[in-house]
């Protein structure tokens, strides 16, 4: 026996975020006869980022419905088709339409099972392209995943990388209760190494994709990046930071949070929602109320959304998100001790 | 014959006696197990609200006739005659009323989730529209999954104005799939009248804009409903698509348990009340011959027998355990 039969290379391909979230629906499609597609354009215009592209073609219309512009309906379609058989894959055109659904994402969905005491199950997957940096401006470039997050019965996660953007659609598929994935559209041209075949990244566990000891940075999705690309600068003036990619806001994974923080004594948090009550906010609160309390050295601190719509000005856009200047700044103020 | 057969009413050529006597047991059912229900609520043993369908029975039990537990329904806040239309086990309901773990719901739901997966009841809706697109997904896992099954989608007149009505009568129309939409107008949404609300005459009416067949009923003649949606489930499971029925009823009781009734006068539901369509269907059933007068007694007594038993079951059973609030949120983790 040699080493390759041990432990058989796992191929992998270099793809972008879409592809890699194109190539998890194909597997789907084609291993599962009850999984179907549904969204606005997301037949032969292939979605209005291109995430479905030829799916229709390979699966045919059938399976890759398109939906009128009917996005309480249409949601409602899901859930309905969810409850009774299907496993349905349904694609917001931009999460900000979701505020349109959101009576069947939240009355709905995240609560039959519970309503219907265990009887019933919803296992439909909500895919939201969200996030700001496109001039799209406030209608267009929401980050929800805090609202979602807020709602029991709902899973909520934010991949950050092609990899986990396929690992983490496969692994909602084969969840039996409703999953919202958030896909920041910046990311969806970013290319990165992922396996192939079929594969699942868990839900709720967030990955630690940098290891530091001076001070733990919590990202999300695009944040992560833009965390990394601070740590790089970081560690040249001497500062190891830990960067936790969060991938699930619910359920979120408390215990590697708690460790890394433990371990550094500091914690800055950076999300593109809203700051104010934001996912900032719990990850905040689970270590003042864990035993990683008492290992804090400086106070947190949280870098989030401006209060306010995002704006159309580009300068104004970047500015009403944490950008790496903002996370170099605040880091190094708190390893100063000036926070 | 063919002549005589003609004057006949269509659920008395169409129904075989057997199927009629079920019928109007289930109407006795409905009515006694809702009497019931407020009984058990004046005496503080069912907390929260409910919505009673009394008056509204033979649009209920009609509209089911022709369903089989592999088909669907999705009902409304006012869904008690729809559940027991569909099959359901009045001690069960009651047990849910009751919030017991041996309810349908397991205590979680109550009255205004009351369902029964198993029977094909999709569930009652806390939310007006709420059931009206899950019913037209409901109808394209039927159609993907390659099985004749149709849904039965129960909404009230005041769903007719929300958004979810129209967005799901177009995408059940543009996908022609196996739904029948039964809007049981009963003139009513909370305190608003239908004809305020509404911009059309009838609601049937609103057909037309999404290409689907539209017919309006009166919703307490069981013979009227019973032909229509003998129909519009024909029409479904040929795979032609989807119906809407209204069905012109009436609620005796006020919209929910708060209800002052300031809306409406004394008369009109007096009026209402005169004309009780269980009588209504039970005196059909003895000119037609189908039972005699002490037959029909011992089909209601039989039913109040089931509904004071179903309240002694509900009595009984055991409360769900206080740790057990987050159980159901999401799928038990495999041991």
């Amino acid at each position: 026996m040699n080493a390759q039969t041990l432990f058989p290379e796992v191929q992998q391909r270099e793809m972008s975020f879409a592809e890699a979230i194109r190539d998890a629906m194909a597997i789907a499609l084609e291993r599962d006869p009850t999984v179907i597609l549904m969204g606005e354009d997301i037949g032969v215009y292939g979605g209005a980022f291109q995430v479905t592209g030829d799916l229709i073609e390979r699966f045919g219309a059938d399976r890759v419905i398109d939906t009128p512009i009917s996005e309480l309906g249409g949601a409602g379609v899901a859930v309905g088709a969810a409850l009774t058989g299907l496993k349905p894959i349904f694609e917001f055109q931009f999460s900000d339409f979701a505020a349109l659904a959101m009576e069947q994402i939240v009355n709905q969905a995240a609560k039959l099972r519970y309503m219907l005491g265990g009887e019933a199950a919803v296992p439909v997957v909500f895919r939201m392209p969200s996030g700001s940096g496109t001039g799209a401006a406030a209608q267009h470039s929401q980050s929800f995943e805090a609202w979602f997050g807020h709602v029991p019965g709902l899973k909520v996660v934010q991949p950050s990388t092609p990899a986990d953007a396929k690992g983490l659609l496969l692994a909602a598929l084969e969840d039996p209760d409703p999953v919202i994935i958030f896909e920041h559209k910046l990311l969806y041209k970013m290319k990165g190494p992922v396996p192939l075949g079929h594969y699942t990244t868990p839900i709720g566990k967030a990955a630690v994709v940098r290891e530091g000891s001076a001070v733990t940075i919590v990202a999300s999705a695009i944040m992560v990046h833009r965390a990394l690309e601070a740590a790089a600068e970081l560690a040249k003036e001497g500062i190891e930071a830990e960067v936790i990619d969060l991938r699930s806001v619910r359920p979120i994974d408390r215990a590697t949070i708690i460790a890394s923080v433990r371990k550094t004594g500091k914690l800055v948090c950076v999300y593109e929602g809203v700051r104010t009550l934001g996912v900032g906010a719990e990850i905040s609160a689970l270590i003042a109320e864990s035993e990683a309390f008492d290992y804090l050295d400086a106070p947190i601190q949280r870098l989030g959304g401006a209060e306010a719509p995002i704006p159309y000005n580009p300068d104004l856009e970047r500015a009403a998100v944490p950008q790496t200047p903002d996370i170099l700044s605040v880091v190094r103020r708190l390893v100063r001790g000036e926070v | 014959m063919v002549e005589n057969q003609k004057n006949i009413p269509f659920a008395f050529r169409h129904f075989t006696p057997e199927a009629l006597r079920r019928a109007l047991r289930k109407m006795h059912l409905i009515r006694l197990f809702e009497e019931g229900a407020e009984e058990s609520y004046m005496r503080g043993l069912i907390h929260g609200t409910m919505h009673l369908s009394i008056g509204q029975e033979a649009s209920a039990v009609a509209s089911c006739m022709e369903l089989t537990d592999a088909d669907k329904i999705t009902s409304t806040h006012r869904g008690h005659g729809h559940c027991i239309a569909k099959g359901a086990d009045v001690g069960r309901m009651f047990a849910e009323f009751f919030g017991k773990e041996t309810g349908y719901c397991h205590g979680r739901g109550g009255s205004m989730h009351i369902a029964d997966v198993k029977t094909g009841n999709l569930g009652a809706n806390g939310i007006v529209g709420g059931g009206l697109p899950i019913a037209v997904g409901a109808a394209l896992t039927a159609r993907r999954l390659g099985r004749d099954d149709v849904t039965v989608c129960f909404f009230g007149d005041g769903a007719n104005n929300e958004g979810a009505f129209h967005e799901a009568l177009n995408m059940a129309a543009i996908w022609k799939l196996p739904v029948i939409f039964v809007c049981e107008n009963n003139r009513y949404g909370m305190s608003t009248p239908a004809t305020y609300a509404t911009a059309v005459k009838n609601i049937a009416d609103r057909a037309v804009a999404y290409a689907m067949p539209g017919i309006t009923v009166d919703g307490n003649d069981f013979s009227a409903v019973a032909e229509a949606m003998h129909t519009a489930v024909a029409r479904a499971r040929a795979g032609e698509g989807p119906s809407l029925i209204e069905s012109l009823t009436y609620r005796w009781r006020g919209h929910s348990k708060s209800d002052r009734n300031r809306y409406r006068s004394k008369d009109e539901i007096e009026d209402w009340m005169s004309r009780d369509p269980i009588m209504r269907f039970r005196t059909d059933l003895i000119a037609h011959g189908v039972l005699d007068a002490a037959g029909a007694e011992a089909i209601e007594a039989e039913a109040k027998a089931a509904v004071a038993a179903g309240i002694d079951f509900a009595r009984e059973s055991p409360s769900p355990a206080i740790t057990d609030v987050t159980k159901f949120v999401h799928a038990e983790a495999a041991a």
